[in-house]
């Protein structure tokens, strides 16, 4: 069972609190009529299915409700990074920088987008 | 009977007898024994038939891999156990144990007939011997096969124990009691750390209990032990866990141990749970799981009495209990040497030790001379002989050049083998953790993991007493120290330990043809050398597909004691390396798992939750029959004296379209959207348009996927300009409430919308009929209830018999109809006023299958039931539903994609059997020419399907292609019994004009 960390509780809880909810970071258009088919094919269907690195979206169904987004590696099923809904896809420097040894703490498990707005 | 115990030898108390039972012959151990250390200090080896052969088979290891000696266990009332291992069987005194998987009896057992026809059980025989003829397969075969083949029979009583399960969080997780996992729990438990220790075994001390040689810190080996163990028991930090399995790793240091808590009990506590599952989430964790002894490949080597050589040691040194009189010793590693020693220095005979390997530490030899043992180096097994238990090996010498020499009979009745030593690698593997093979020592050991898990000691490929000691205790300070602990690794003088060297060899030589003798790779699946061989011969070559073709390494075992020996002669028959082959997936538990163990508290009640609606207790009272609709009990329909199914909804039919029905709709879902942008949400989500619905009327909502398929429908009151009261399916609310959360949070984020749950809040009362007025008329406050001030698709709050209400003028029957919401914890009160002021109108309660026939007679739809998540709205005829001004909503544009638009697709129609009486059956397929060839072009299928009392026949509705076009037209419906012919109508069959909505 994988640990999960919820960016809005700001805090690790077991897996079955969440629910996962598909890749992260497709926007639905403003306004789909004006998509050819082809293109709303892709936006309906078509997904990365990575082997690595993959940007997802989760909901802490059982606590706070929130959805949120997620870095997850599909190989080992690491979690590298969480953060809010809305904020950038994250770099690869900034998943790494979170991922580094002297980061490994709970409160630097974010991007660093997220650290400045949490101090803001 | 004689005792092979030895007086002085072991750690049990002789003073101390139990009495059991095998195959009903009475038997005396001695409290600390296993069932299989028992039946050897009585002489007995035979203790079981092997699976598809029926080979008499004995006991081969001391521990938790026995393939061979699985017995049934019967402790009355029900707690019956089969395929137990006699080898982690506590003994306790009544214990009653029977062999398996023979008959009449396990001397004589009829089924030894497959071992002459072997020929036939090869690998893959279930592929080729039994295909022809094709029809015999059921009737004759699989038949026989079933009843020759297996292990012990499945119990059939209902498990009568209780089963208990725990969280735990701890610092470090020590999984085995052996020295490694001894000198890791001391090391991380003097620093304050928590830590849990878990060990399968009954005792903590693993391969230390079997150790009489060496050694520790200035003590006996023991007296280490018992100290060690003491040291542990007095730190509060620490929690040790024996007769407990860490059956699997998973993710995040997240491990499941299964501890056995009363099957060693003479006498079980009332209520006491049996097994009790702990869920550890560990900041560390440290494996030490010791290994795994191989046994050797050669003709005969699964006969009752040849086992492996560290379990007699086992045997010998921890239970006192010696495997034979006059035993032979055949070995390609040092440790086998240490068991003959032992023997010989307890007074058994050891007719020879034979040696494969072309050269022994002279060490050992000298030892052995001494001992006055004889030594035959560079020798090879080649047969054993004897019925039910060994009585001689042959033996051969081997030349330099390999060649394989006369062979001599040594007589014997035990034979112990080793063929070196396999890391258990099992938990490390759970992990996704890669193997490094070890070329030279043919094994493989732990690599990387991405867990915080550290692997010592023998599992990691580090044998031996002082080896085991150090890793452990390094580990111990290293994994708390990572924590922030301080801890130091304690170091542990180890003396008298003899260094152990050895070789691996794929197969004993032989100078018998290797195609036709019967070397056992696998025990538990009789799986031969030849086997593997043939395999590859026929084409596998992935080490996966070997395993499900000649089944090596599968049952209970999981190939813990074969699948070294047969990748090794895998990859040789493949001529490739053993890495290239690669080693079958070790998956969770480790050892067989009681399904108890994993229900845990979740049964019976428990199991699932069951909803009630606040009206429940009334249906029930009332006798009402119910079925289950998502997690909800609902009342299904209520019998009155002497009726059936169809009689009762005959009835209460009939009751809601001459009078009065009354129904409990509490499950509905319900959802309350507020905010000064609700309609704006509501225009996005669902198909309708919204905007322009005046507060106090209601419109029937339709939600899309983005893919454009219906997802759920339900009524929606408008209640104010910025409140709605949405309903959905009753087994659709949870999904639609995460809908609207999804596109609220992540979409539109920028709506000033509030969503809210309000399914239990609500108790909802549909009252159905031409009466349906003139009962609440009196009873409302603050509504007026006029046709022309409340018309149906009105809704408006006041109060109901005395009570707050959102009143609903609404039907889901094709009458006059109100949908009564009220605070839940009033639904019963008001129920109840309802049916007794309802008495003058013989007002019907109904249930489920009323309300599905009435809505059914007016095509109305039950998404889920008349929709499968590929109709859009125009193919289920519900294209007046969709706003078709609106710019956007969730799954407009799918609307226009090509395949929405095609004339073909499958669309929602009526069908009429030609027979009035037939009842068509749901699912049931459709097609246009019954007299097609096979496979039919099916066209559709019946999706609702129920007698109409109030039309006097049967009605339908169904998916067809094209079906609205083909109005009139005739198909054919194939059912087992014959082919039914109905016509394709509309789908309201019922008052058509909707007269009676509105009288």
């Amino acid at each position: 069972m994988l640990l999960i960390r919820c960016p809005y509780c700001e805090a690790e809880r077991p897996e079955v609190e969440f629910v996962y909810a598909g890749e992260a970071h497709i926007t639905r258009p403003t306004n789909p009529s004006a998509l050819s088919d082809e293109a709303w094919k892709d936006h309906l269907f078509t997904r990365t299915n990575p082997r690595g690195r993959h940007f997802e979206r989760w909901r802490h169904l059982h606590g706070c409700g929130r959805f949120f987004n997620a870095v997850r590696d599909t190989v080992s099923d690491r979690f590298a990074l969480t953060y809010k809904a809305g904020l950038p896809r994250p770099t690869d420097a900034e998943i790494e920088a979170a991922n580094a040894p002297a980061a490994q703490t709970p409160a630097t498990n974010a991007p660093a987008a997220q650290n400045q707005e949490a101090r803001s | 009977m004689t005792s092979f115990r030895i007086p002085g030898k072991g750690r049990l108390t002789a003073a101390a007898p139990v009495h059991f039972t095998f195959d009903g012959q009475p038997f005396q151990g001695v409290a600390g024994d296993s069932l299989a250390s028992a039946l050897l200090a009585n002489g007995v080896h035979l203790v079981g038939r092997s699976f598809k052969y029926h080979r008499p088979r004995g006991i081969l290891s001391a521990g938790s891999e026995e393939p061979n000696a699985l017995v049934s266990t019967d402790r009355g009332q029900g707690r019956f156990e089969p395929n137990t291992r006699a080898t982690m069987l506590e003994l306790y005194d009544g214990l009653a144990a029977t062999s398996q998987n023979r008959w009449p009896s396990l001397r004589r057992d009829v089924g030894a007939v497959n071992d002459a026809l072997y020929m036939l059980f090869s690998a893959g025989f279930y592929y080729k011997t039994f295909m022809w003829p094709k029809s015999f397969w059921t009737k004759v075969y699989e038949p026989f096969i079933r009843n020759a083949a297996g292990l012990g029979p499945a119990p059939v009583a209902v498990d009568p124990d209780v089963y208990a399960s725990r969280f735990a969080h701890c610092d470090l997780l020590v999984v085995g009691g052996g020295p490694a996992g001894l000198a890791a729990a001391l090391a991380a438990g003097r620093s304050g750390a928590s830590v849990i220790l878990c060990d399968e075994q009954a005792e903590l001390g693993g391969s230390l209990l079997s150790e009489t040689d060496a050694g520790i810190d200035g003590r006996s080996g023991w007296g280490w032990l018992d100290e060690t163990r003491a040291a542990l028991a007095a730190l509060p930090n620490v929690t040790l866990l024996p007769r407990t399995t860490a059956i699997g790793y998973y993710h995040q240091n997240f491990l499941g141990l299964c501890q056995r808590l009363t099957d060693h009990l003479t006498v079980v506590p009332d209520g006491a749970p049996r097994e009790r599952l702990w869920k550890v989430r560990a900041k560390r964790v440290v494996l030490a799981q010791g290994s795994i002894e191989k046994p050797l490949v050669f003709a005969g080597n699964d006969r009752p009495g040849v086992m492996l050589a560290g379990a007699a040691r086992a045997y010998l040194n921890r239970y006192g209990v010696a495997v034979g009189r006059r035993v032979a010793i055949v070995t390609t590693h040092d440790s086998a040497w240490l068991a003959a020693f032992d023997l010989a220095r307890a007074g058994v005979a050891v007719a020879a030790i034979v040696d494969a390997r072309g050269t022994v530490p002279a060490g050992l030899v000298a030892r052995a001379e001494a001992l006055r043992i004889p030594t035959r180096i560079g020798w090879t097994v080649t047969d054993t002989a004897g019925r039910l238990r060994v009585e001689s090996v042959r033996i051969n010498p081997v030349a330099a050049d390999g060649t394989v020499g006369a062979g001599q009979t040594l007589a014997c009745d035990a034979l112990l083998m080793s063929g070196g030593w396999t890391p258990s690698v099992h938990l490390f593997s759970h992990t996704k953790g890669s193997l490094r093979w070890q070329e030279d020592r043919q094994m493989f050991t732990p690599g990387e993991t991405v867990e915080d898990g550290c692997p010592v000691g023998a599992c990691a490929g580090r044998f031996g007493l002082a080896a085991a000691l150090e890793d452990g205790a390094e580990a111990g300070r290293a994994a708390v120290a990572a924590l922030g602990f301080t801890a130091e690794a304690t170091a542990h003088r180890v003396t008298d330990e003899t260094p152990l060297t050895g070789t691996s060899l794929r197969e004993l030589p032989t100078d018998r043809d290797p195609s036709r003798i019967k070397a056992f790779v696998d025990f538990q699946n009789d799986v031969m050398a030849k086997d593997i061989r043939l395999a590859v011969r026929e084409g596998f070559q992935s080490i996966e597909h070997i395993k499900r073709y000649t089944t090596t390494g599968m049952a209970t075992d999981q190939g813990k004691i074969s699948n070294i020996n047969g990748l090794a002669i895998a990859a040789d028959a493949l001529k490739r390396p053993a890495p290239a082959v690669g080693l079958t997936t070790f998956r969770p538990p480790y050892t067989p798992t009681t399904f108890g163990a994993f229900a845990g508290y979740n049964r019976g009640d428990l199991f699932e939750v069951t909803r009630k609606t606040p009206i429940d207790g009334w249906a029930e009272a009332q006798g009402a029959v119910f079925e289950p609709v998502s997690l909800w009990r609902r009342a299904w329909y209520f019998p009155q004296a002497g009726e059936d199914m169809h009689a009762a909804v005959a009835r209460e039919c009939a009751a809601v379209r001459s009078s009065l029905g009354m129904f409990d709709a509490s499950t509905l879902g319900k959802i309350e959207i507020v905010g000064p942008d609700a309609a704006e949400f509501m225009n996005r989500m669902y198909t309708n348009a919204w905007t322009k619905l005046a507060p106090g009327r209601c419109r029937y909502g339709l939600m899309l996927g983005e893919d454009g398929f219906i997802r759920d429908d339900g009524v929606i009151g408008r209640l104010a300009h910025d409140r709605f009261h949405v309903t959905t399916t009753t087994g659709g609310a949870a999904r639609v409430l995460a809908m609207m959360e999804d596109y609220l949070q992540t979409e539109w984020p920028d709506l000033k919308v509030w969503l809210t749950s309000t399914t239990e809040q609500w108790a909802v009362i549909a009252l159905q009929g031409p009466n349906a007025r003139k009962l609440i008329e009196p009873l409302v406050e603050g509504i007026d209830l006029a046709d022309s001030a409340f018309p149906h698709m009105a809704v408006a709050e006041g109060r109901i018999c005395g009570v707050p209400t959102r009143l609903f003028r609404v039907s889901f029957t094709g009458e006059l109809g109100f949908e009564i919401n009220v605070p839940a914890r009033h639904g019963r009160a008001v129920w109840e006023a309802l049916h007794e002021a309802g008495q003058r109108f013989g007002i019907t309660p109904y249930g489920t299958e009323t309300m599905h026939v009435l809505r059914a007679e007016k095509g109305y739809i039950i998404v889920g039931q008349d929709t499968d998540g590929t109709l859009t709205p125009d193919d289920s005829g519900l294209g007046w539903a969709v706003g078709k001004t609106k710019p956007d909503f969730v799954g407009k544009r799918s609307l226009t994609r090509p395949d929405m638009l095609v004339p073909h697709r499958k669309q929602l129609v009526g069908l009429l059997t030609e027979d009035p009486q037939t009842v068509l059956e749901e699912g049931a397929q459709i097609v246009l020419d019954p007299n097609q060839p096979l496979p039919m072009k099916m066209v559709g299928h019946v999706t609702s399907s129920y007698w109409s009392a109030a039309l006097g026949r049967s009605i339908a509705l169904a998916v067809v292609e094209g079906g609205r076009a083909r109005q009139g037209e005739t198909v054919h419906v194939p059912m087992p019994d014959r082919v039914h012919r109905a016509t394709v109508t509309g789908t309201v069959f019922f008052d058509p004009d909707n007269t009676r909505l509105s009288a």
